[in-house]
């Protein structure tokens, strides 16, 4: 017997519903074997060379040459590279400054940090690259210090945004109860401005992915490679290769910290 | 015990309290009251720490606050807020075991006493322990917040303005319940409100406050009886008398020699109405099911019409309640009287209009504490 139209929308209408009623920690373990399985077919369809150089020649008529003789699968795994580096230097600063201007002891520096993090996204990271020439050559250190810059922003606007979205009356009953500086900072605070700090990271880390392809233009490699190349040789086909893997890293990166979000955010905090 | 010295709080160069003492007894409610800006609020939160004093020292059963630190002594003072300020992230049965997991309680012990609290306060544990704040109403979020602060079983409670969020109906309830969890914890309570009714009806001690210093610091019946000072006449009101009768048990004046007809049938009643003018009808088990009046029955009436068939829960008031309560169901009602039960509705007696003159009339000598010397006019 086969399916026909009615049936098939029922049948989408049901797994809806389905999806729906199971419950959150259900929805949340199919969400992170999804993330899982796009996270393997991504990387086995960027590793099978002969596949993308065939979809390639179909596509545009031009043999991409292997860009200095490095397959993508390692410029991908060199940008993951970067971009793991800089965000983690990004979290590593803008986390605890943000926390920062939130207490006490930083709450007079509120406006100039948020001042100096909003210059850091308005300035263009190539010309932090620039900049950083005579300091540090070429290297992929300036391509790090210059995503870190970028990503900044919305990290700190985050969890500023965050914990001071945490109700005064919460942290009053807190306090009156006997708890501690750091226990109300980590098992209340934190716990609650939780959803909008990970929107922060995504955002920044989204950002990152796509900026780091100026890497490239240090020596670092990763995915900016094939677009820079393919722009100086006029060379559609590898412009597309990497931005194309740069746009389903992307993609992948924000599902993953998506469904990391759903794993930090406590119950009572969602909706 | 509490005891506070000649505190003082200057915010820059003004005095929000000024050289304020006063002790609140073991056991005793203590009620801060003024206009805003008055310094109960932060005279509350000295107590605790959460604002340390300008000069002055507080002692807690004898033990000056400041020798402990800040958090340990607050583990040891409940604390309920206006805004409750529950932590919506975990669930009212988490919500309360947060004291007692910082005092390091097991975890059955935790539990067992989560219970007992969610029982005590009047909401089902079983329906209530796993849900999160944001699925309670502001009364039971007000619930959730007391049993709270009652968690570790502490022996002195601050609140500030505990039931100032919730509706009239609901304040009403909450303070009926706190009186009735107070007669049996015996807790030293400061209490902050703006709402002199609320302060006649919980405290034992009123604290009048006015820009930082104390206007008077006596007991109700004091202070609508003696007002220190103009300030404190005016901010009590005229009705002085009126409020009065809210310190003023109805079991204190209870009559319970009425004339009562149970299960009564037509030719009962009958001769029923012929005694009195009106007779109380209860069911067999005694519960209030209405009254007859006798005038209604000579005009020829059948006796099974001539009845008045109530509710009890609608038409009659608890022991407990107080004769300002008793005053106002027979003013709405429109009644001389007004029926007694117990919580099942069984007829205890009545209170009538002439009762509450006499208690007026009497002034002091029925003006007993409501809470520890209920047998009334000695």
């Amino acid at each position: 017997m086969s399916p026909t139209p009615s049936t098939h929308l029922k049948l989408a209408s049901d797994v809806a519903t389905l999806a729906a009623e199971l419950p959150r920690s259900r929805r949340r373990l199919v969400a992170t074997a999804g993330m899982a399985v796009a996270a393997v077919a991504l990387f086995a369809f960027i590793g099978s060379e002969a596949l993308v150089d065939r979809l390639l020649v179909r596509a545009f008529g031009t043999i991409p040459d292997p860009v200095f003789g490095t397959p993508l699968l390692d410029l991908t795994w060199q940008h993951l590279a970067i971009v793991a580096v800089s965000s983690a230097l990004t979290l590593a600063v803008g986390l605890p400054l943000g926390i920062w201007v939130t207490r006490e002891s930083g709450r007079d520096f509120r406006d100039i940090v948020s001042a100096a993090v909003d210059f850091g996204q308005v300035f263009p990271p190539i010309a932090v690259l620039a900049l950083m020439f005579p300091l540090l050559g070429i290297s992929p250190a300036s391509a790090v210090l210059a995503l870190f810059l970028y990503g900044l922003l919305p990290v700190v606007s985050g969890t500023v945004a965050g914990l001071e979205a945490v109700s005064p009356a919460v942290i009053d009953a807190a306090r009156g109860m006997g708890l501690g500086r750091w226990r109300i900072l980590f098992t209340v605070e934190l716990p609650l401005a939780s959803p909008v700090i990970m929107a922060g990271i995504r955002t920044s880390v989204i950002v990152n992915v796509g900026t780091a392809t100026v890497a490239a233009a240090t020596g670092a490699g990763g995915l900016g490679l094939p677009i820079f190349t393919g722009i100086n040789t006029s060379n559609t086909g590898n412009v597309v290769e990497g931005a194309l893997a740069v746009s389903a890293l992307a993609l992948l990166l924000d599902g993953t910290l998506a469904t990391l979000t759903s794993w930090v955010t406590p119950q009572g905090a969602q909706e | 015990m509490i005891e506070l010295q000649h505190i003082t709080k200057r915010f820059g160069d003004r005095d929000a309290v000024d050289d304020l003492s006063f002790v609140v007894a073991e056991g005793e409610v203590a009620v801060l009251i003024g206009p805003s800006g008055c310094g109960k609020t932060t005279t509350l939160r000295m107590i605790n720490r959460l604002i340390e004093p300008t000069s002055g020292r507080i002692l807690i059963d004898g033990t000056d606050a400041t020798t402990l630190k800040p958090e340990e002594l607050r583990r040891h003072i409940g604390y309920a807020i206006q805004s409750v300020g529950l932590f919506p992230h975990l669930t009212v049965a988490e919500n309360i075991a947060t004291v007692p997991k910082l005092l390091g309680w097991k975890a059955g012990r935790i539990a067992a006493r989560g219970t007992e609290l969610l029982e005590l306060v009047g909401l089902d544990p079983d329906q209530y322990g796993p849900k999160y704040p944001r699925q309670l109403s502001g009364g039971e979020a007000q619930r959730v917040g007391v049993a709270r602060a009652l968690a570790a079983d502490p022996p002195v409670l601050l609140m500030d303005e505990p039931f100032g969020a919730v509706d009239p109906l609901n304040r009403d309830r909450l303070q009926v319940e706190f009186v009735k969890i107070q007669r049996e914890l015996k807790k030293t309570v400061v209490f902050v409100t703006h709402d002199v009714d609320e302060a006649i009806r919980l405290a034992d001690k009123i604290a009048l406050m006015r820009l930082g210093h104390l206007e008077q610091f006596d007991s109700p019946e004091t202070l609508l009886d003696h007002p220190a000072t103009k300030f404190v006449h005016d901010f009590v009101g005229a009705d002085a008398a009126l409020k009065r009768l809210g310190r003023v048990r109805v079991d204190t004046v209870l009559r319970t020699d009425v004339p009562t007809v149970r299960d009564g049938g037509a030719a009962i009643l009958t001769a029923a109405g012929k005694r009195a003018r009106f007779v109380y009808l209860t069911s067999a088990d005694d519960t209030l099911e209405g009254w007859l009046d006798s005038r209604v029955l000579e005009r020829g009436t059948p006796p099974a019409e001539a009845a008045t068939r109530v509710d009890w829960r609608e038409a009659a008031i608890g022991p407990d309640a107080s004769l300002k309560e008793a005053l106002s169901r027979m003013l709405a009602l429109g009644y001389r009287s007004v029926p007694v039960v117990d919580d099942t509705g069984h007829l205890l007696g009545e209170v009538s209009l002439s009762d509450v003159e006499r208690t007026m009339e009497a002034g002091d000598a029925h003006v007993a504490d409501s809470v520890d010397t209920p047998e009334a006019g000695e």
